[in-house]
């Protein structure tokens, strides 16, 4: 395992967790990360999710204040194309992430610290290999410099 | 990973004036064991007990159960609660309940925040409890910190028209139009055809209790006949649709393109448009040679025998039926129909029993790739074999061939999965595509209503299972095949679905809306008019407030999803309930502690 090798290499200090935000939306990606516990399947608690009704309603500036108040990345659990609201969604919402990175680089953070996939309401494996890959990204990274 | 340990750190508390002090309660649940077999919740109370905003903090072994849920109430009342924070399971289990706790208790519902400690916690950290309970601890801190932030709200209260407008004709409108005048509405359905019924009013006998297709509408036909609240407009299409939740404007064009249209006030809409049968390509399966026809043309044919089949004057002794035909496909062919079509399994096994009784000597084969027989519909595919029908369960990548032979004769070319992949050729006298059901191409309509389609093409409910007929569009409902594909039962089924979704909404002559809806904050609007890009649903206008132009959303027209939140250059739109505020307050709570 990466994280292992990693670990080698710094015995005594403790591992570092990366701490991810995520934005869920509570129809589509929220019932399968659900479904993920429900299915007892396992993440880092390093990760933790918020819900939101729909992807194009996260502002760019708040996944810019996670980073700065001391997540290390931000995952965004997209509708895609399932959207109940917009069928423009999964434009929007890539336009949010593009908006997020520029505020991410003028703050001096790595891009990479945001990601973005969609998870559909039954994605519960695909969302715990996405975060836990995530997550292997970001202890490559490093902390944030936040702690 | 190893294993982190739980540090509670107390993060300095920012500059500014401290607001009043709120009483919340915060009710910790165990679920059983479900949530405290891997979360001290124990804990987790008392690292919200010094919390100057937490008037009570508790555990509860089931937080939903009677006795927790009047203990909340005797609490919230004893001790003047203003909010409420519930830590249990998700939210699309109990949000209703806890609201209607702090209902009965007099506090107002939108003062209450659910937070997941189960299904985002305690069941996916099982390994790890002491990361699981500094991670509650976070979540619970970032409900408090939302809570913190939260007002009285009143649901938006709309006055509505008790009459309800069925869109489509087939089995599923037909029976909800007679559902919604049992109950006491006003019904108009418009049929595009110039007759009733849709797909089953074509067919003969049906599965699974051989009921006749024609009859049933008939009878539907016959009821409504009976039902003077009932109008029915056929060679009519929906051409527009104006108003909102409760009260819509729906223009109707009666007599085709070109013709007048009416206009009619509806409280609520039924879309219930149906499907289309799979057409297969030319050459695809052999379609286009003689012989090799599509599940419906086969039924039809069942339909006018009354003897032994005929086909092109020859008697039909051999029958091969070749399953998921434009279902199931690949994820590379472009415009894949993925998904399962769900029926035609057991229409193809049925129609197979229904040859078999009319000629006990044709030989029928069935090609398939799983039998999707579900629930009672197994006790017909047994009976087809008992008939004598043989099932050869064929490889995903290598479908059987259709070809004409040299004799004359089609033959199709098969490997039998259950025979060591053995090839066969079977000759045969017909060969029937088990076709599925695709989504209607119905581009106007879709544009009308501006309803959601799901990757399949067919109409998106909000939750399969939680809110199957619903759509985001308030008062829109779907039923039937227009959703994805169904059998006729199960459009009755959802269409009697809607007429209680329909009766729930209009019955009381007003309806209440949840009013976490987009608001504007118009000292720092500047009438840009992004906002009004920004909305599909038309539920921004602009309006002239102490002579200055601003934006203003209307409560019934919006539907709550934020997406004009992140483009308004001036910060000035606020999502009820995930406000700028309350979302920058959470992200901070789950930062005080460390999970590692």
């Amino acid at each position: 395992m990466t994280a292992s090798v990693a670990g080698e290499a710094q015995v005594e200090a403790p591992a570092f967790v990366p701490r991810i935000l995520v934005f869920s939306t509570n129809n589509i990606s929220d019932p399968g990360i659900d479904l993920a516990g429900s299915s007892h399947m396992h993440y880092s608690p390093g990760v933790m999710v918020m819900g939101m009704p729909c992807t194009s309603g996260i502002k760019p500036a708040w996944i810019a204040h996670a980073i700065e108040r001391g997540f290390d990345g931000v995952f965004v659990a997209s509708d895609g194309d399932e959207c109940a609201y917009l069928p423009d969604c999964a434009k929007r919402a890539s336009r949010i992430m593009s908006q997020a990175q520029v505020l991410l680089k003028e703050a001096g953070q790595s891009p990479q610290r945001l990601k973005m996939a969609a998870i559909c309401s039954v994605c519960a494996e695909p969302f715990t290999r996405q975060v836990t890959q995530f997550a292997q990204a970001l202890v490559a990274l490093g902390p944030s410099g936040v702690r | 990973m190893s294993q982190p340990e739980l540090e509670v750190a107390a993060l300095g508390v920012a500059g500014g004036a401290v607001p009043a002090a709120r009483r919340i309660g915060v009710y910790v649940c165990h679920c059983g064991g479900n949530i405290s077999d891997y979360v001290d919740v124990a804990k987790v109370v008392e690292s919200v007990q010094g919390d100057g905003d937490v008037a009570v903090a508790r555990t509860a072994m089931f937080a939903c159960s009677d006795a927790s849920q009047q203990d909340m109430i005797d609490d919230i009342q004893k001790n003047q609660l203003d909010g409420l924070v519930v830590a249990s399971c998700s939210p699309k289990l109990h949000t209703y309940t806890f609201r209607a706790v702090a209902t009965r208790a007099g506090l107002n519902p939108y003062e209450y925040s659910q937070v997941n400690i189960r299904e985002q916690c305690s069941w996916i950290h099982r390994d790890d409890h002491e990361g699981a309970t500094a991670k509650a601890i976070g979540l619970v801190q970032a409900g408090i910190a939302r809570t913190r932030l939260t007002e009285p709200l009143e649901p938006i209260v709309v006055e509505t028209t008790p009459k309800t407008l069925v869109i489509g004709g087939g089995i599923a409108g037909l029976r909800a139009a007679v559902g919604l005048a049992d109950i006491g509405l006003q019904v108009v359905v418009v049929e595009r055809e110039l007759t009733l019924g849709g797909w089953v009013g074509r067919f003969g006998e049906l599965y699974p209790y051989g009921k006749d297709g024609h009859a049933l509408i008939a009878g539907l036909v016959a009821e409504i006949k009976k039902r003077p609240a009932i109008t029915v407009l056929t060679g009519a299409d929906v051409v527009g649709k104006s108003g909102s939740f409760g009260n819509y404007d729906v223009e109707v064009r009666v007599g085709g393109p070109g013709a007048g249209s009416i206009s009619v006030r509806v409280g609520s809409i039924i879309v219930a448009t149906g499907f289309d049968s799979y057409q297969p390509e030319a050459g695809e399966f052999g379609y286009g040679i003689n012989g090799v026809m599509t599940l419906p043309e086969f039924t039809d044919l069942l339909d006018r025998s009354t003897g032994p089949l005929v086909h092109d004057g020859k008697p039909v002794r051999s029958v091969v039926y070749v399953y998921c035909v434009g279902s199931r496909q690949a994820s590379d062919v472009e415009g894949a129909n993925e998904y399962c079509s769900r029926f035609c399994c057991t229409a193809a096994v049925h129609a197979s029993v229904r040859a078999a009784g009319l000629d006990a000597m044709a030989r029928q084969f069935h090609l398939y790739r799983d039998m999707r027989t579900y629930g009672k519909y197994e006790t017909i595919y047994t009976r087809s074999r008992e008939l004598g029908s043989v099932y050869l369960r064929f490889p995903d990548d290598t479908p059987p061939a259709v070809a004409r032979g040299e004799d004359g004769r089609l033959v199709v070319t098969v490997r039998d999965l259950l025979t060591d992949g053995e090839e066969l050729a079977i000759p045969a006298d017909l060969v029937v595509l088990v076709t599925g059901m695709v989504p209607r191409k119905n581009e106007e309509l879709v544009g009308v209503l501006k309803l959601p389609l799901g990757s399949d093409g067919f109409f998106n409910e909000i939750h399969p299972k939680l809110r199957p007929v619903e759509t985001v569009v308030g008062g829109v409902l779907i039923a039937g095949a227009c959703q994805g594909p169904k059998s006729s039962a199960e459009s009755v089924a959802s269409g009697l679905a809607a007429v209680t979704q329909s009766a729930a909404i209009l019955r009381k002559g007003f309806a209440e809306l949840d009013p976490l809806v987009a608001t504007v904050d118009t000292d720092a609007c500047t009438a840009c008019g992004k906002c009004l890009d920004a909305c599909p649903y038309g539920a921004i206008a602009m309006t002239s407030l102490d002579g200055r132009e601003v934006a203003v959303i209307s409560e019934t027209g919006c539907k709550g999803c934020g997406g004009c939140v992140p483009m308004c250059p001036e910060d000035a739109i606020d999502l009820r309930g995930y406000t700028d505020a309350q979302i920058r307050d959470q992200i901070d709570s789950l930062l005080e502690v460390s999970v590692a």
